[in-house]
């Protein structure tokens, strides 16, 4: 009773933290919304009503926790398919349509969560999976680029459309279409905001996200145009968002007529296949941000989007899924509960009832551009080469399935994956009976070691994407603070799919402070009749490379030099072992990729490395490196974080944490942020001589989670003289650190409390 | 009770065919007639040749003259009614059979005759995967821990099998199956309540077969390390891989309720052994 009352108290002093992070993402959610909508040929209000519908709905009924739900990208190919065959080109009579098939489609997915079937999506290869999703990429970028040029009429498939990129482009240079200029500059406008957002690292600009800069400045253009500008607004209505007057009041009356058509019925599927796949794949990315580390309940979660497609879709709204992206701008601005994604419906709600009219004046070209990059980020010919890496096999699957989903359909396409995983893993071992033999043998067995506790999973015969729910129901069933051996020994074949399933619950294991460790892959690696696939993979296509001497860059040469200097150690090598980072309370919302050029001392005290990590997933995907200083300390000192005061840049990322004021020292207090949740052990600890120190040198974001300390300034790559500044200062102050006479005065404080 | 169990095996009867395996399975069964100090009955189906007849006399030549104690039984027919007929009628307890390497030589098999006589004959079957000439030292045996009404009897049977092949280890397996948890892990609740559960069930099970270890005489625990170990799997066929994980030299199991058409369908318990040898295994009767 105690317990839930606190964490009803919790969920309390969590709400404006979460209704913040709420509206962040409502900023996100309504031109992403819109967009959706128009690229599917729906109208443009159906994606934010699926985003507040779904925002209600999941975050009442779903088993996640950071998730936010609206309309997703995923779905754009399938449901612009819908609309448009439905009704035989008649785009409203389509819509209808599919709003049928969309509510539908949602009693499936009930179906699919109240059995449990979400393990299913466990039976697609990853590799076809990337393909269809790097096929959905190139269809929405193949049409929106049209569009952001502001050529909105443009049909055909696929194919056709990417080889008429060129006319679309050439046609804005003809005198006749001047008037459409206009339109295309603001769409290309904004997809360099949408390219540069990432590369511009300053704190005011990056509170509001980028798809709300390009509306905020597209209806700034028109109301400059209205008030300062004798000339009116260049861009035609035809080519401004169309919002009903009603948008509450009268909603789209679904169409179930075509309900036993069979092309109705594959539309129900294909949404089905679809949002599963996409929801199950964005909750897992997503539970893999949660600062909280929680496990999420997938079949919960697909049962609530499902209720919530047919809520939107009874209403005239796309239907719901988890989408990654809002995601994870959702956990990076401080979500810690559902009440987040209830809070970004509730804005969008005030933003469709407060600002129609300022809705209307934003251009589809903008829009259009914030898909454009969305397509591009799915089909980024960095996927191709990721894919590439792992195998030429696994590169035969990816375009076997992007050729197929491109030129058919979606479910035409995944299966054309399917069928080419299979066929490669029989070519790869040589025989069918082998796989026909085991597929339905219990291949796993797992029990817990007595001697250390251990869990002991072990695995025969063959393990792939087919049988590859097995083991994950074993993995499941061990709690992630402890410590697993999966054994592969015994296993004659191992594919891709479980392998990268494998590193995902290596990573999981590793935040929640247990171990997950791989074990027998090596063998096979060594026999030379083995399958390639496996080889190839042994290192998970992470492959370390140990560049020579000789391949040093300016910079890493430098650093050598500094070690040396120091007559400390240098590793160039890249560590993928980021677990001592986790800790720190900067890195916990954040993805470390790896370490590399590493500098350290002899006892290991001392290191510097960079640090590769990326803010979540998707458009906020791209890639920080910065260069920290780690100190391990010889004792137990209070956890707390010190920033300069007014430099929001880090500090904002520590909700949960007090300000605590150190007394006798107002120009500290005044001057310095200093923040955690021990005030009276953090207030002994801050002694005249620390404080001291602190005033008196150059300000670094400093870090401590009880045994070490983290030190750093940008969130860029330290040059070598700061890397010197860095080291001098680490140094002194690990030499303060250790001089104060702090031990007695934890040992005593915990004595009064209790 | 206690007279049986200290001469489970007087009577062990191994099946030839003239392969190149003759010479090595019949040293694994003169080794085992040594180990129990029983009577052996090789039997033949087939003709009755005089080269055979010396083959085998010359292999057995070195073992015992004694004719009450090795005898040669030369019959045709049907192999699987000819053995479990002639085991009947002489009485034996325990048959046994050498397995088949698979093409990659590391797994094995037995073929369908091997398979018929394990599931119909009236007393022990002991499957062999690689009979061999020289002795090869029996370490670990693993033994089923199965909440089954034979259980208590295979484990102390297994104690005196172990004693006569002078194992050093004995590790008996409880099986817990995914039906008996009756928890569906989906979050962090549910995964707790499975961890409970199990820690729960893998007690319950222990303290079943600590009873049943209390009524092993001691003689026959002596010099043996006995364990316990409970593993999640399927029933019947996880206790074949985990004999597989610790490499044991010899699994004993309970013998299989009569099997039914049905069950060669729903594969279940021992056919998931047969159908893939970990090792030597033991089925009691």
């Amino acid at each position: 009773m105690g317990n839930s009352k606190s964490n009803t108290s919790k969920f309390i002093s969590e709400l404006p933290k979460n209704m913040f992070s709420g509206f962040v993402v409502s900023l996100i959610a309504l031109p992403l919304g819109l967009g959706l909508a128009l690229a599917s040929e729906a109208p443009p209000i159906s994606g934010v009503i699926a985003s507040i519908v779904g925002g209600i709905v999941v975050s009442i009924f779903g088993g996640s926790n950071v998730t936010i739900t609206g309309p997703g990208n995923g779905l754009v190919v399938v449901l612009l398919g819908a609309i448009t065959i439905l009704a035989d080109g008649n785009m409203y009579q389509g819509y209808i349509f599919t709003l049928a098939a969309i509510i539908c489609s949602g009693v499936l997915m009930i179906i699919i969560g109240q059995l449990r079937l979400g393990t299913l999506s466990d039976f697609f290869p990853s590799s076809a999976i990337q393909g269809m999703l790097a096929a959905i990429g190139i269809s929405i970028f193949a049409k929106q680029f049209h569009v952001m040029l502001a050529n909105t009429s443009i049909k055909g498939d696929t194919l056709s459309m990417l080889a008429d990129i060129p006319t679309s482009i050439s046609v804005l240079f003809t005198p006749e279409y001047s008037d459409i200029v206009i339109a295309a500059v603001v769409g290309v406008s904004s997809l360099f905001i949408m390219v540069f957002y990432g590369k511009i690292r300053n704190k005011y600009f990056q509170l509001v996200p980028a798809p709300m800069w390009i509306v905020l400045i597209a209806i700034g253009l028109s109301y400059y145009y209205e008030f300062f500008s004798t000339e009116a607004y260049p861009i035609s209505a035809s080519l401004l968002v169309q919002i009903p007057n009603e948008v509450f009041s009268s909603f789209p009356r679904p169409d179930f007529s075509l309900l036993l058509d069979m092309k109705f019925i594959g539309v129900v599927v294909s949404i089905t296949l679809i949002s599963t796949i996409e929801s199950l794949l964005s909750i897992k990315a997503v539970d893999k941000l949660d600062p909280l580390k929680r496990r999420s309940n997938v079949n919960k979660d697909l049962t609530a989007l499902g209720i919530a497609s047919i809520v939107s879709g009874f209403v005239g709204g796309l239907n719901v899924v988890t989408v990654i992206a809002r995601s994870s701008v959702n956990v990076n601005n401080g979500g810690s509960n559902r009440s987040s994604n209830f809070f970004h419906s509730v804005f969008l709600i005030l933003f469709v009832v407060l600002f129609q009219d300022q809705l209307r004046r934003i251009p589809l070209t903008a829009l259009a551009a914030i898909l454009v990059y969305t397509g591009y980020k799915l089909a980024a010919p960095k996927n191709l080469k990721d894919v590439a890496k792992i195998g030429k096999e696994q590169l035969l699957i990816f375009s076997a399935t992007v050729i197929a989903t491109i030129t058919t359909n979606l479910i035409t396409g995944i299966l054309v994956g399917i069928l080419t995983t299979i066929l490669i893993h029989f070519v790869l071992n040589k025989s069918i009976m082998f796989f026909v033999r085991n597929l339905f043998k219990p291949n796993v067995l797992m029990f817990k070691e007595e001697i250390n506790d251990n869990y002991f999973v072990s695995i025969k015969n063959f393990s792939s994407f087919m049988n590859y729910t097995k083991l994950k129901k074993k993995l499941d069933t061990i709690p992630e603070n402890e410590d697993a051996v999966v054994d592969f020994s015994l296993c004659d074949f191992v594919d891709y799919t479980v392998q990268e399933s494998l590193i995902g619950y290596q990573e999981t294991f590793k935040r929640k402070g247990g171990s997950f460790e791989i074990t027998g892959l090596d063998i096979h690696g060594a026999s030379s009749e083995h399958p390639l696939a496996v080889r190839s993979l042994i290192p998970f296509s992470k492959k370390l490379k140990v560049g020579p001497k000789s391949n040093l860059t300016k910079r890493q040469f430098d650093l050598q030099q500094i070690a040396d200097d120091f007559s400390w150690n240098y590793d160039p090598k890249k560590d993928e072992n980021v677990l001592a980072l986790s800790d720190f309370v900067f890195f916990k919302i954040k993805k470390v990729s790896y370490l590399n050029n590493a500098i350290f001392d002899q006892r290991d005290v001392f290191r510097i490395s960079d640090v590769v990590f990326s803010e979540g997933e998707f458009i906020a995907r791209s890639l920080v490196r910065t260069t920290v200083l780690t100190i391990k300390l010889n004792k137990e000192i209070p956890k707390f974080t010190l920033d300069k005061e007014g430099l929001l840049e880090f500090v904002y990322k520590f909700a949960g944490f007090k300000d605590v004021t150190i007394q006798g020292h107002p120009d500290f207090s005044k001057r310095f942020y200093l923040l955690g949740e021990d005030t009276e052990n953090i207030r002994s600890f801050f002694t005249d001589e620390i404080v001291l120190f602190f005033e008196s040198n150059p300000y670094y974001h400093i870090e401590c989670n009880g045994q070490s300390l983290l030190l750093m300034r940008k969130e860029r790559l330290a040059s070598i003289k700061e890397i010197k500044a860095l080291l001098d200062y680490g140094t002194r102050l690990e030499k303060i650190i250790s001089g104060t006479q702090y031990d007695e005065i934890v040992l005593k404080t915990p004595k009064i409390k209790t | 009770m206690s007279e049986a169990l200290h001469h489970k095996f007087n009577t062990i009867l191994i099946g030839v065919a003239f392969s190149p395996n003759l010479k090595n399975n019949i040293f694994e069964a003169m080794r085992m007639v040594d180990f129990f100090d029983c009577k052996m009955i090789i039997v033949h189906v087939g003709e009755k040749t005089q080269e055979k007849e010396d083959k085998i006399k010359a292999l057995i030549s070195g073992f015992s003259e004694d004719h009450e104690k090795v005898k040669v039984i030369w019959k045709q027919g049907n192999p699987v009614e000819v053995i479990i007929e002639t085991a009947k009628t002489n009485h034996a307890d325990l048959i046994m059979l050498g397995a088949i390497p698979r093409e990659d030589f590391l797994k094995f098999y037995i073929g369908s005759i091997a398979r018929k006589i394990t599931r119909h004959a009236h007393c022990s079957v002991l499957l062999l995967i690689k009979p061999s000439e020289d002795l090869r030292p029996c370490n670990h045996i693993v033994v089923n821990g199965l909440q089954d009404e034979k259980t208590r009897q295979t484990i102390l049977d297994s104690f005196e099998v172990a004693q006569n092949l002078g194992a050093q280890k004995l590790t008996i397996v409880e099986e817990i199956s995914h039906q008996e948890v009756k928890v569906v892990v989906e979050d962090d609740r549910s995964l707790l309540k499975d961890t409970l559960i199990k820690e729960q069930l893998a007690k319950k099970e222990d303290l079943r077969v600590q009873h049943i270890l209390e009524d092993v005489p001691e003689d026959l625990k002596y010099g043996i390390l006995i364990k316990t170990q409970s593993i999640f799997g399927k029933r019947g066929y996880s206790i074949g891989h985990y004999a597989k994980v610790v490499a044991a030299d010899l699994l004993i199991m309970n013998a299989p309720e009569r099997t039914t058409f049905l069950d060669r369908i729903f594969i279940q318990d021992i056919e998931h052994i047969l159908s893939e040898l970990p090792t030597d295994v033991l089925i009691m009767r």
